[in-house]
């Protein structure tokens, strides 16, 4: 479904990442693994669209996405979260859901009819099923920080996407919101047939959730296989599990 | 759970004032209802530029310019064509909104404050031409004698002509503001990079709304030159849209109607202290610097805020 190729993307004289490759297939749950600055958020911006990689391709469904501005990847069918909360802090949690919905069906120029009355079914049976449905009416900024992880991934699905991408969507949460989080992920997957590529710093979590593993380090994949490939993989241990596991 | 559009209480409100406006001719002397008109024209501009500004997050520097284009469209087609009056009307805001188009296209590729320089800069082109082109425009001294239609030629005709044309514009204003548009330009305000990302094309929300925004603007020009029947290039000089933008941020500019009281502070004191000394701008600037320290989301932001702290409804900007 989405093939990474070959990329690398310098700023200046730092190769943030170096030649490096990543396959995603429908229904698969792929996690990017990796130390801090090993370029797991840079690549994330590169298939997204938010950054243009120098050298390498990336393919989405067969057809280049590289040179297409955000907006056009995302029609694609590609949504994703960000690392910190990037959420619209002065809107209601309903409002936030609804921009991502009405962008989905092209209604967001629509001028003259009341928003309270498109998209609202959408929009309501999405923070149900994320359990955000008893704070539609709050501001997202006054929200806690673990509701707010959960409402980017809210936003994102109102997208109706088939890749949905999450940047470290546990970070800061505690271990219980963090389980909480993991198995709502993995529900949303299996209810709405998504594809999921995310990153994690928690290994358990991520041995446990993903179907596929990719290890990054200074840019550069070192492997990308099953759990159990990846764990059994010397390099791997010794550049990243530190030989624990 | 489900709310109307617009509130019984605001839209009581509203009619109320409506009303009273409506009534005020019949008891006001003439100076008085020539500042009111005065006033809805200077509302109708900064209400205009806040939807830009407040609600769609751009730092339009030099909103003036397409007050003035507006102005200048209608003063020309009156005096130097024959054609209907109501074609001049027509016209006016479409060329500001085309003008407004035109800059934006450079503008929304910048953020910001370079947003804001380029503007300045670019509106300034245009300041330039209304000031130099004598054969057209009159150059520095502008145009007088503007001949107004006969229906609004008069202080009371006009009043109500620009009180209807106000009140209409700020109704389709509300409704674009309550539309998916408005919410989406609202996000946009809010986190450009993550509307980009659920597939917003964020300039191209952004140039709508800055022809919604020119196209008001220069409407609002249309009705100073009822008001005044002549133009002249300190319409689109700098210093005017500075003063529009000051209105924005003491009305409130996160609030709807805010702009129109600031319009009416900043009117009423240029109107009433001016008489008294030309040092007028002094009383606006401690009133600026008050409201940075006291009232940092404007004077409506600030009753909204006393408002709603006793309602309990949700604030939702």
């Amino acid at each position: 479904m989405l093939l990474v190729e070959n990329v690398t993307k310098s700023f200046g004289d730092f190769l943030a990442v170096h030649e490096a490759s990543l396959r995603v297939d429908k229904g698969d749950l792929v996690a990017v693994i990796g130390p801090n600055g090993a370029g797991k958020t840079t690549l994330f911006n590169l298939i997204c669209g938010q950054l243009q990689p120098d050298k390498g391709r990336i393919t989405f469904k067969e057809e280049d996405i590289i040179a297409l501005p955000p907006h056009r990847i995302c029609r694609r069918g590609i949504a994703r979260s960000f690392q910190i909360a990037n959420i619209f802090p002065r809107l209601s949690v309903f409002r936030n859901v609804q921009v991502s919905v009405l962008s989905q069906q092209r209604k967001s120029t629509i001028l003259f009819r009341p928003a309270q009355t498109i998209a609202v079914k959408e929009t309501r049976d999405i923070l149900d099923d994320v359990g955000l449905a008893d704070k539609a009416t709050d501001v997202a900024g006054s929200l806690s920080h673990g509701d707010q992880r959960i409402l980017e991934i809210a936003i994102a699905l109102g997208n109706q996407p088939e890749l949905i991408i999450l940047d470290e969507p546990t970070a800061g949460m505690s271990p219980e919101e963090t389980a909480g989080t993991m198995a709502l992920v993995r529900r949303l997957a299996e209810d709405r047939g998504l594809t999921i590529l995310f990153c994690e710093h928690d290994m358990d979590v991520v041995f446990d959730v993903a179907s596929s593993i990719m290890v990054m380090r200074h840019g550069e994949t070192i492997i990308q296989g099953s759990p159990e490939t990846v764990r059994a993989n010397a390099e791997v241990q010794q550049a990243y599990l530190g030989g624990a596991a | 759970m489900r709310q109307a559009i617009i509130n019984k209480n605001s839209l009581l409100v509203s009619a109320g004032i409506l009303i009273v406006l409506a009534c005020l001719p019949l008891v006001l002397p003439k100076f008085y209802v020539y500042v009111l008109a005065l006033i809805f024209v200077t509302a109708l501009l900064a209400m205009s530029l806040n939807m830009v500004v407040g609600h769609g997050g751009m730092y339009q520097f030099h909103h003036g310019v397409f007050y003035g284009i507006g102005a200048y469209t209608l003063a020309l087609m009156l005096t130097k064509t024959s054609l209907p009056a109501w074609l001049g009307f027509a016209a006016a805001p479409v060329c500001s909104a085309l003008a407004g188009v035109l800059i934006g296209l450079f503008c929304v590729r910048l953020t910001k404050l370079y947003f804001g320089m380029l503007q300045i800069s670019l509106g300034s082109l245009v300041w330039a031409i209304a000031f130099r082109w004598y054969a057209l425009t009159g150059g520095d001294d502008g145009i007088h004698g503007v001949p107004i239609p006969d229906g609004i030629a008069s202080l009371i005709p006009s009043y109500y002509f620009i009180l209807f044309l106000l009140a209409a514009s700020l109704a389709v204003m509300y409704l674009i503001l309550k539309s998916p548009f408005g919410n989406t330009l609202r996000a946009v305000r809010d986190n450009p990079e993550r509307c980009e990302a659920v597939g917003i094309n964020v300039r191209f929300h952004q140039l709508v709304a800055i022809a919604i925004a020119t196209f008001f603007a220069g409407l609002a020009g249309t009705l100073f030159v009822v008001v005044e029947g002549s133009v002249f290039p300190d319409l689109l000089f700098w210093v005017l849209s500075l003063e529009v933008f000051i209105m924005c941020l003491l009305g409130g500019w996160f609030t709807f109607a805010g702009p129109v009281l600031g319009a009416a502070i900043i009117v009423a004191l240029r109107t009433f202290a001016g008489v008294y000394t030309e040092y007028w701008t002094l009383i606006l600037g401690v009133i600026l610097i008050l409201l940075i320290f006291f009232l940092p989301e404007g004077v409506m932001g600030f009753l909204e805020e006393k408002f709603k702290a006793r309602t309990q409804t949700t604030s939702e900007r």
